[in-house]
């Protein structure tokens, strides 16, 4: 057939050359953010931003330089954390940044690579890619945001999602229990659990920090508002007011039993540190009973 | 990473074995995977060649995982190969999308079985071709090669890390049951001998480089994790600099693009077979198991002088348009063996274009065609 093509309009990388040249490197962690990336495509009150900036200081505090760095998301709004962030980023396909992250981690141990991804992201469809990597000890370090609800797609029920809550699919309250998620990690073999909500933003620094330096298959739970998508279709209220939420009813219980840490519609929200608990990774097991047979016979051949 | 393991010689070993050697030969040194007959001997020669030259292979939860995890091991800078067949090929769809958008070299064999579903798990089928063609959503240009031996299945291994590499995709190894558990002589040349593609570098510094920039081949080159190029990479459409954009102009732009680096450098790409053409007033057009049957049928009819012809698509995607237009004019049919109920022989009705007709000679799976079928339908069209 003949096939005639439309002109397609050409990249006009000046024109984002005059974006970043206008807008970066006004902010103090511009070196952290991706030139010409912000704004942001989170709605207000969302828990985002203050995910993405304790992210960025835990950085700072390890030192870890963004060329030593790199960050894998799924599908979602925390699947958009990647994008913002001036180091290597993948965002990947839903619920599949764990074994996409497993491939770069196992080739390049010399990074240190995180997963930023959401609940539904990573418990729903994601959930058989969770639970292995932390059986293999992977050496990931996942932070899920928590906002117990699909926020992009418009606020539809999660596996997170508390027992009676409303969502747009659960119209008349959700009839289903939801995984309580530390309970879920420390039961699969992650060596760090730990949870915090994003009023708790010192806390979180320090609890990433702390997995960016111990090696394995860590997971930081951070319970996030979602106005729009959760707040007030359970009355929870703005941005703002579900922060309040969280500062008067969260308990700071670290080394709190993970089975005990559910978390119910308006009730108590558990958080701290749970559970460290070191063992060798899938690469440190490989390289020394796999590996190491050959290495060493080249050495003897040598 | 270490060469000591390398292999070379005269070897008495299957398909999947002889697929798994021309990984390494490639420079694979990443294998993710899922055991699925008929293609499990693959991950087993895996699992115990790619440590002997300090490579990695995992098994996976499942085939999603495992072509995911290959995508993440090429964006590490380590080439890298999954193998399934008809059931995982299926579930590995949705992140063979995620390399097509993302341009990520890779390779994913599939050992044909006959499904739908699970099918005939143990036998021979070629109902997946076209699968390779369109199995993941929206638009995009694959390749894929098929092999009709265990030699060719080292070869054409090879061969696709070198496209893959060359043209920033996950390329299809499209092997089928028979040649994947078939045992022949194959040859392992030196390592020397073996040619060895890698990826194109960016030659600018990091704040110059545009990511997803085609040059004169319309493929960017390529940095990987650690570099210090910061790169954005997203299954979305992006521009240049591999930013996100939901523009109808920028997706226009990108996936055009995507299309055109297979396109149109389809000639250097493609590969058949010509056996006994000349003079042909028949041509079989057949592949992988099939061509081997096809070559029998058409020895035999040049003995009894009959004017056949078999041309051996090696090639599947992008498809042989050329040589089948080209071979259309002046022959009375073409007769397409395929286990399944008609995929290519579409493609080569396309390509004939009412110049002549084409016959098409399905067989459900489980069982090949016998050379007496493909005689038959000849003697139909040259009695």
């Amino acid at each position: 057939m003949k096939i005639k093509l439309q002109p397609a309009v050409p990249f006009d990388r000046e024109a984002i050359n005059r974006v970043i040249e206008g807008q970066h490197g006004l902010h103090p962690d511009d070196h952290y953010l991706k030139p010409g990336r912000i704004p942001h495509i989170w709605c207000p009150g969302c828990g985002l931003g203050v995910a993405l900036n304790t992210f960025i200081n835990a950085l700072k505090m390890t030192g870890i330089p963004v060329d030593r760095a790199a960050v894998v998301s799924g599908i979602g709004c925390t699947g958009r954390v990647a994008g913002y962030l001036n180091m290597d980023t993948y965002h990947t396909t839903h619920g599949r940044a764990i074994p996409f992250a497993t491939g770069l981690a196992l080739t390049r141990p010399d990074l240190s690579v995180t997963v930023f991804s959401g609940d539904g992201d990573l418990f729903a469809i994601g959930g058989n890619h969770f639970i292995h990597a932390a059986r293999r000890n992977i050496n990931l370090k996942v932070i899920c945001v928590n906002n117990f609800n699909y926020g992009m797609t418009g606020g539809q029920v999660a596996p997170t999602t508390p027992v009676t809550a409303r969502t747009t699919t659960t119209p008349y309250g959700n009839s289903e229990a939801a995984f309580n998620l530390p309970y879920l990690a420390h039961a699969s073999g992650a060596v760090y659990v730990a949870r915090w909500t994003t009023f708790h933003a010192r806390q979180l620094v320090v609890s990433i920090a702390e997995t960016l330096n111990i090696k394995g298959f860590t997971f930081i739970e951070v319970i996030s508002p979602c106005p729009i998508g959760y707040g007030r279709p359970n009355k929870i209220g703005s941005g703002l007011e579900e922060m309040i939420y969280y500062k008067e009813n969260s308990i700071v219980q670290n080394g709190a039993d993970p089975r005990e840490v559910d978390i119910a519609l308006k009730g108590k929200i558990i958080v701290g540190k749970f559970s460290e608990t070191p063992r060798p990774t899938f690469l440190e097991e490989y390289e020394e009973k796999i590996l190491n047979k050959f290495r060493r016979k080249e050495t003897q051949a040598a | 990473m270490s060469e000591s393991g390398i292999i070379s010689g005269e070897f008495f070993i299957n398909g999947d074995e002889a697929c798994a050697e021309g990984a390494i030969a490639a420079g694979c040194r990443f294998f993710a995977g899922y055991p699925i007959t008929p293609a499990t001997e693959i991950a087993e020669r895996m699992a115990r060649r790619l440590p002997q030259v300090q490579g990695i292979c995992i098994q996976m939860e499942d085939e999603i995982a495992s072509m995911a995890a290959i995508l993440g091991a090429s964006w590490g800078g380590v080439k890298s190969m999954t193998a399934t067949s008809g059931p995982g090929f299926s579930l590995m769809m949705e992140n063979i999308g995620l390399g097509m958008m993302t341009e990520t070299p890779c390779v994913v064999v599939n050992i044909m079985r006959a499904g739908p579903s699970t099918g005939l798990p143990t036998l021979v089928g070629q109902g997946d071709v076209m699968q390779a063609r369109w199995g993941s959503h929206g638009v995009y240009e694959s390749i894929a090669l098929c092999p009709s031996s265990p030699q060719e299945m080292f070869d054409l291994t090879v061969e696709a890390f070198n496209l893959s590499e060359t043209y920033r995709l996950p390329v299809f190894v499209m092997g089928d049951e028979l040649v994947g558990h078939m045992t022949e002589k194959v040859v392992i040349p030196p390592p020397e001998k073996i040619p060895r593609v890698s990826r194109r570098r960016p030659a600018e510094p990091p704040e110059q480089h545009l990511p997803f920039m085609g040059g004169e081949d319309w493929v960017p080159p390529m940095a990987c994790a650690g570099e210090g190029y910061r790169l954005h990479v997203t299954g979305l459409t992006h521009d240049e600099m591999g930013y996100p954009q939901t523009v109808a102009q920028v997706h226009e732009r990108t996936v055009r693009r995507l299309v055109d680096k297979i396109r149109r450098n389809r000639r250097r790409i493609i590969r058949t077979e010509a056996f006994c053409t000349e003079g042909a007033e028949v041509l079989v057009v057949a592949y992988g198991c099939t061509a081997r049957t096809a070559r029998e049928a058409v020895e035999i009819l040049r003995l009894q002088g009959k004017k056949v012809g078999l041309l051996r698509l090696i090639t599947l995607w992008p498809f042989p348009e050329e040589a089948v237009r080209e071979a259309a004019s002046g022959i009375k049919a073409f007769i397409v063996p395929e286990i399944n109920y008609g995929q290519m022989a579409y493609e080569v009705e396309r390509c004939a274009h009412g110049q002549t007709e084409t016959v098409l000679l399905p067989l459900m799976g489980g069982a090949i065609h016998t050379p007496e079928m493909i005689i038959a339908a000849v003697k139909d069209v040259l009695p």
